[in-house]
């Protein structure tokens, strides 16, 4: 099956800046795919790059197995929403849902019955004849929505449409954004820099940074085994400790304190060992699971979060962070008590640079 | 409905008597010059009973009378000229990049900073040779008038236009052109459906401005007039030289009478566009 889009060996330069550094990717029909990456790391230049708003340096681009690389937007069956939805303010909700059908010179009549479908599937519904500055941030979201998918696009560019949300409502249109993206059945990509929220909403995630794609895989794969260092610390919270591999079995942390730790990397490799905070497990001094790794250290913080607890643990040579769920029951450990924290050596990711 | 920093007191007078007499340096001349224009008396400032005998010689004499059609003719047509250039000059300026782009941009504005006397000297010195040039090529016998005011508006009322427009088109997202684009719209459907009903206001309070000032001209249309033709304004000065009657209030009026209707009107078309 040929993907929805497909980038190889794609550039883009603005001047001396590197913006979007070799890539090669390729997104499924029908996936949810999300980009995730600091800022500026060129999520929205890629996403530009697919529009055709920006062509390539170097590389070829292909939508449906059809190089588009050089033709412009009009050309190509994607469409975008963008980062402020970029309403026109002069025209109505309906007029701003319909204008890509009568740029593409159909019919009034058809234009006016597949806009109002659109604006009831988004569930507008009785705010047709409304401007955009007469309506709240989510819905203008929607119609934002709409006026893209009306198109009926084959792939829908989405750049951090929940950006400008607050929280409450930010999670409300998550669950709606996937669910609409299940009705219509289109590969959605998705720029965002929240880790969170690609995590939740995707079938697959594209770690970039600097330009460069780092990981391409699904939500478990990056969170569990991330391809590197960079991302490791980006999805989610970790604890990096510090060490050499001594064989693919073992490595030696920066303390002299041999670990089991998984690994494919040839020995005497600098690595770092990624240790969840949710995923170490804090006893009594001299306490731990039988053939649990375990290192020795006292409670500096402790923070109360009623679900859980958050650790602040000093070792002999480094800090770490450990969060222990709020059982009934839980033993709690304050400040200055000291303490082994232990690991499952299979919860554990070894990554490089 | 007051706030915390509305002003309370003493300030509030204060507030309200220097607001009174910002209002009476404005509309005192206007008001005065406006009951004197009506005054049967050869003194411009002596009260002489009613009459509308000024307003009868104003529009008798044929002079008067074709410097107002000439002036009318100017404003409307070097208006339109440069808010189409003006406004193409915003365009090019705000939405893409070309080789000299900073050059073109600090030239633009020359017209706005030059003084008026200088300005209108050099159009002296382009029109006497402009004209020669033309008439040897051509044999076209160009006379200074319609044509040289004309272009001399134009030269320095697209400055002032690119301006307006300018402020307004730097206000307005790319973002909409390009989803105008992205929405299959060519360059030419996201200018007409997109850009330009964002900068309408822009183009029409630079059109307004570019007729009030082309109406008003008095320095550079004396210089490049020519013998025999020129505007109402520069007709007014002409009058105050051969001694000041109130023929030159009612002239005024008239004046402040077309410009007010023209402010009406840009005001009305306005509010027609938004409800409608
Ligand atoms: N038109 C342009 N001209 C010059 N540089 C650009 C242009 N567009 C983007 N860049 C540069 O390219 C890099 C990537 O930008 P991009 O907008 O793709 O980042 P991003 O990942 O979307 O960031 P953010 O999360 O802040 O939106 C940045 O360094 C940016 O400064
Ligand atoms: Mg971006």
């Amino acid at each position: 099956m040929t993907s929805a889009v497909e980038l190889s060996g794609i550039t883009k330069r603005f001047g001396d800046v590197v913006a979007v550094d070799n890539v090669d990717l390729s997104i499924a029909d029908g996936e949810f795919f999300a980009m995730l990456g600091p800022s500026g790391c060129g999520k929205t230049t890629t996403l530009r790059l697919i529009a055709g708003l920006e062509f390539p340096t170097e590389g070829s681009l292909s939508i449906f197995g059809q190089e588009v690389g050089t033709l412009t937007p009009d050309k190509r069956p994607v469409n975008t929403v963008f980062q402020n939805y970029a309403l026109f303010p002069h025209l109505t909700v309906l007029e701003n849902v319909g204008f890509g059908l009568k740029m593409q010179g159909i019919d009034k009549e058809t234009t006016r019955r597949r806009s109002m479908e659109m604006i009831e599937l988004v569930q507008l519904d009785g705010l047709a004849e409304r401007k955009p500055s007469q309506m709240s941030g989510g819905q203008q979201q929607r119609v934002a929505l709409a006026r893209a998918l009306v198109n009926q696009p084959k792939v829908l560019l989405l750049d951090e449409p929940l950006g400008a949300l607050d929280l409450k409502l930010r999670q409300e249109m998550q669950l709606e954004l996937k669910k609409l993206q299940r009705d219509v059945g289109i590969s959605f990509v998705f720029v965002t820099h929240d880790q969170e929220e690609a995590l939740t909403m995707s079938d697959r995630i594209a770690v970039m940074d600097d330009g460069k794609l780092l990981q391409v895989a699904t939500p478990e794969e990056i969170y569990e085994r991330p391809a590197n260092r960079f991302v490791a610390d980006f999805i989610g919270q970790t604890n990096l400790l510090e060490g050499t591999v001594s064989d693919s079995e073992t490595v030696i942390l920066e303390n002299g304190v041999s670990v089991r730790a998984k690994n494919g990397f040839s020995a005497g490799t600098h690595v770092a060992v990624s240790l969840r905070p949710e995923r170490a497990h804090i006893q009594s001094q001299g306490e731990f699971e039988e053939g649990w790794s375990h290192v020795n250290g006292f409670v500096e913080t402790v923070t109360y979060l009623g679900n859980a607890l958050i650790y602040g643990i000093k070792l002999d040579w480094m800090d770490l962070e450990v969060r222990e769920e709020n059982h009934p029951g839980v033993e709690l450990y304050k400040p200055g008590a000291e303490i082994t924290v232990s690991w499952d050596p299979d919860a554990i990711s070894v990554v490089s640079d | 409905m007051s706030t915390s920093v509305e002003p309370r007191g003493w300030a509030k007078a204060a507030l309200h008597v220097n607001g009174w007499f910002v209002y009476m340096f404005f509309y005192a001349p206007i008001v005065l010059l406006v009951i004197y224009s009506f005054s049967n008396s050869r003194n411009v400032g002596t009260w002489g009973g009613f009459t509308l005998d000024w307003y009868r010689d104003f529009f008798d004499s044929s002079n008067a009378r074709g410097a107002l059609s000439n002036s009318v003719k100017i404003a409307i047509f070097s208006t339109i000229i440069s808010v189409v250039l003006g406004t193409m000059a915003a365009l090019s300026l705000e939405r893409f990049t070309f080789r000299g782009k900073k050059v073109f941009d600090a030239l633009l504005y020359l017209p706005i900073i030059i003084p008026d006397v200088t300005m209108a000297v050099m159009m002296l010195l382009f029109f006497g040779e402009f004209f020669d040039v033309l008439d040897a090529l051509f044999g076209l016998g160009l006379r200074k008038g319609f044509w040289s005011i004309s272009i001399s508006h134009i030269a320095f009322n697209i400055s002032f236009v690119s301006v307006v427009v300018r402020a307004r088109l730097a206000g307005m997202d790319t973002d909409l052109e390009e989803a105008a684009i992205d929405l299959y719209a060519s360059r030419w459907k996201a200018f007409r459906y997109v850009t330009f009903p964002q900068i309408v206001p822009g183009i029409a309070g630079g059109a307004l401005l570019a007729m009030t000032l082309s109406l008003d001209d008095v320095v550079i249309t004396q210089f490049v007039a020519g013998p025999g033709w020129t505007t109402l304004p520069v007709y007014v000065f002409g009058l105050i030289r051969k001694g000041v009657t109130p023929l030159i209030n009612a002239v005024s009026v008239t004046m402040l009478v077309v410009s007010m209707l023209l402010v009406v009107l840009s005001i009305v078309a306005q509010r027609v566009r938004r409800s409608g």
